[in-house]
């Protein structure tokens, strides 16, 4: 994993999540945590199982929709909650492992249950500082 | 929001004037207090709604409108096969067919008082809510298949109701079109476990006592009298819907150049409805709204149970069903003609009015129930389809109060303990897993309903009936 910064930005009625990191993976990987974090703490959840993600996109702002889609639905049929998230990137074809356990909601105490990433704001750039910037809304 | 491109039609009525790509007006129902208070987001994204293909009159966004994506959430908008126009995945929503019913207990507050903590408890418990909840159904290929053919009905023929049930909701508890191929086995699977679930966020099972007759002939009819307890419950198609919502959203995103379409928003990415995808997307969507019609019939089996075991002899009936994220082929006199229309509505309710031959019998001398839910310490409100023969916005209301504040604004006001604590303290009983959900989902984070629905009222939108105030919340 690469070092980077997950963030949570406000958004009406639902979650905007932000992850940057030195690499487009390393971004990727942060909007992955952001958006974790908006379920519950990540403090909280055990990097006990590990799943593999796979998705490959068009362009990079439908790869980080499809990548966070890919994450959502992960939690949702396997019922996990995640914490932990590796990715490598060739071109817009994205490989990732994903680290987590099955959810216990007492002590998880999930707060939103993530619907679906949005296309509004979808953003993937390099910034002037050589650093990247993965950024959506997310449905909650 | 700010008024400069905004012009006043009438008290509750603001248009914003076609210009640039826009093809017809966009039109704010809100009185002034509410549209000050609006976000500009919700100008832009109604104006970008008003310049997608074949959309008809105008693109209307109502008293609770707020910031969503593409479309706003409150939005409004028609469109006519004939000429070009469009089904558009986020003019629905993600949540299909999210809507909420309300049960008639036949019981009063002083019935409910003395079990109202075991009851809050049991509901609790006998119905699953929040994120990794599983329902107690599990369905198969061939079980799953037919209950996106049927609906309610399909819930109704496994035991989760009764006929009497079916005739109390939109299209007596089925949409007809369905189409299951058409739904991914992503989306399938994502459903497995979710058959009875209420789900997470704004969504709630509530019982609620009437407060506030408004129209006390009309609420007669409804089977509503002050201080009656009734039951309300607010959730959707759960992950199917959700799945079918990303699964459409991306294809008609990438579809869009080959079929000569550009939009300003990528969220609003759309298929001619006579096109192969628009067609499929649309017997998905209504495969999701028969998924969410069984969702909610099942929780009604659970709620009645539930009540059953303290008052054996209370029956729940249903009072009626709505939904608030959907598209329905419907006729409407437009231009001087009736038109076979699309109408999307995205955080808004249908509101036929009295005499529509689509309205169970015994409804149409009132016309249709409009449920606007309110948020755990706040009230809700019934109201009833317009009778003046003019409707408005496509015969559309409000379906809540509305945020008026981001969830990250709310966690910094309020703590969800705290939260519970004050409403146990007003004499309502919250059950949720989640003390972050609840500081999110504070009473405060959302606008004042008395004023969403005094502007439903004045601006004929729909009028009011009836208020509930909550006496148990059970969130997700």
């Amino acid at each position: 994993m690469t070092e980077g910064q997950a963030t949570q930005f406000p958004h009406g009625a639902d979650i905007g999540i932000r992850g940057t990191g030195t690499t487009r993976a390393a971004a990727f990987e942060q909007a992955a945590v952001a958006l974790a974090a908006s379920v519950a703490d990540l403090a909280g959840i055990s990097a006990a199982d590990v799943v593999s993600i796979a998705c490959a996109a068009p362009d990079d702002r439908l790869l980080l929709y499809d990548w966070l889609n890919a994450v959502i639905y992960e939690m949702a049929v396997r019922r996990m909650l995640f914490s932990r998230f590796e990715v490598s990137l060739q071109d817009h074809r994205l490989e990732a492992r994903a680290w987590g356990e099955a959810i216990d909601p007492a002590r998880h105490a999930p707060a939103v249950e993530p619907k679906g990433a949005t296309m509004t704001d979808l953003k993937v750039e390099q910034m002037r500082d050589g650093n990247w910037i993965a950024e959506c809304i997310v449905d909650v | 929001m700010d008024r400069g491109r905004l012009r006043r039609l009438s008290p509750n009525e603001w248009q914003i004037d076609p210009s640039g790509p826009m093809r017809v007006p966009a039109v704010i129902f809100a009185d002034e207090a509410l549209i000050d208070a609006m976000d500009d987001k919700v100008a832009e994204q109604i104006s970008n709604v008003a310049s997608l293909p074949g959309i008809v009159e105008a693109a209307y966004a109502l008293p609770d409108a707020h910031w969503g994506y593409g479309f706003p959430i409150g939005g409004v908008a028609a469109f006519d096969p004939e000429e070009g126009g469009i089904v558009c995945a986020g003019g629905v929503g993600f949540d299909i067919s999210c809507g909420v019913r309300t049960l008639l207990t036949g019981l009063a507050r002083a019935d409910i008082e003395p079990v109202k903590l075991a009851l809050a408890d049991s509901l609790f418990g006998q119905v699953p809510v929040g994120l990794g909840s599983k329902g107690k159904l599990s369905l198969g290929p061939g079980e799953m298949d037919a209950m996106l053919e049927g609906g309610a009905r399909w819930a109704v023929a496994r035991g989760y109701g009764s006929d009497e049930d079916l005739q109390r909701a939109e299209e007596d508890g089925v949409a007809a079109g369905a189409l299951v191929d058409a739904v991914s086995d992503k989306a399938k699977t994502r459903q497995h476990q979710e058959m009875g679930t209420l789900g997470s966020g704004n969504h709630y099972l509530e019982v609620q006592e009437v407060v506030e007759l408004a129209d006390p002939d009309s609420a007669a009819c409804f089977g509503l009298r002050q201080g009656a307890i009734v039951v309300s419950i607010h959730c959707g198609s759960r992950g199917l819907g959700h799945q079918i919502a990303t699964d459409y959203q991306r294809e008609m995103a990438i579809a869009m150049p080959q079929l000569g379409i550009s939009v300003p928003d990528l969220d609003l990415a759309c298929a001619p409805i006579r096109s192969e995808l628009g067609a499929r997307y649309l017997g998905a969507m209504r495969a999701a709204i028969n998924c969410a019609l069984a969702n909610r019939q099942i929780i009604t089996h659970l709620t009645r149970r539930v009540f059953g075991h303290f008052f054996p002899h209370a029956k729940l009936d249903l009072l009626f069903d709505v939904s608030h994220n959907t598209c329905k082929q419907e006729t409407h006199r437009v231009g001087g003609r009736e038109r076979n229309l699309f109408v999307h509505r995205k955080g808004a309710t249908r509101a036929f009015g009295p005499g529509h031959a689509e309205l169970p019998f015994a409804l149409r001398p009132v016309g249709q129930p409009v449920f606007i839910g309110g948020s755990m310490g706040t009230r809700s409100a019934i109201m009833a389809g317009m009778g003046d023969g003019a409707e408005h916005a496509f015969a559309s209301a409000c379906h809540g109060a509305g945020r008026q504040m981001s969830r990250h604004q709310a966690l910094r006001h309020w703590h969800g303990r705290q939260v519970v604590d004050d409403l146990a303290a007003a004499g309502i009983i919250v059950r949720s897993r989640s003390s972050r959900g609840v500081a999110e989902e504070a009473p405060g984070a959302y606008k004042d309903i008395g004023a969403v629905v005094d502007a439903a009222h004045n601006a004929r939108l729909a009028r009011k009936v009836a208020m509930l105030a909550p006496v148990v919340c059970i969130k997700g």
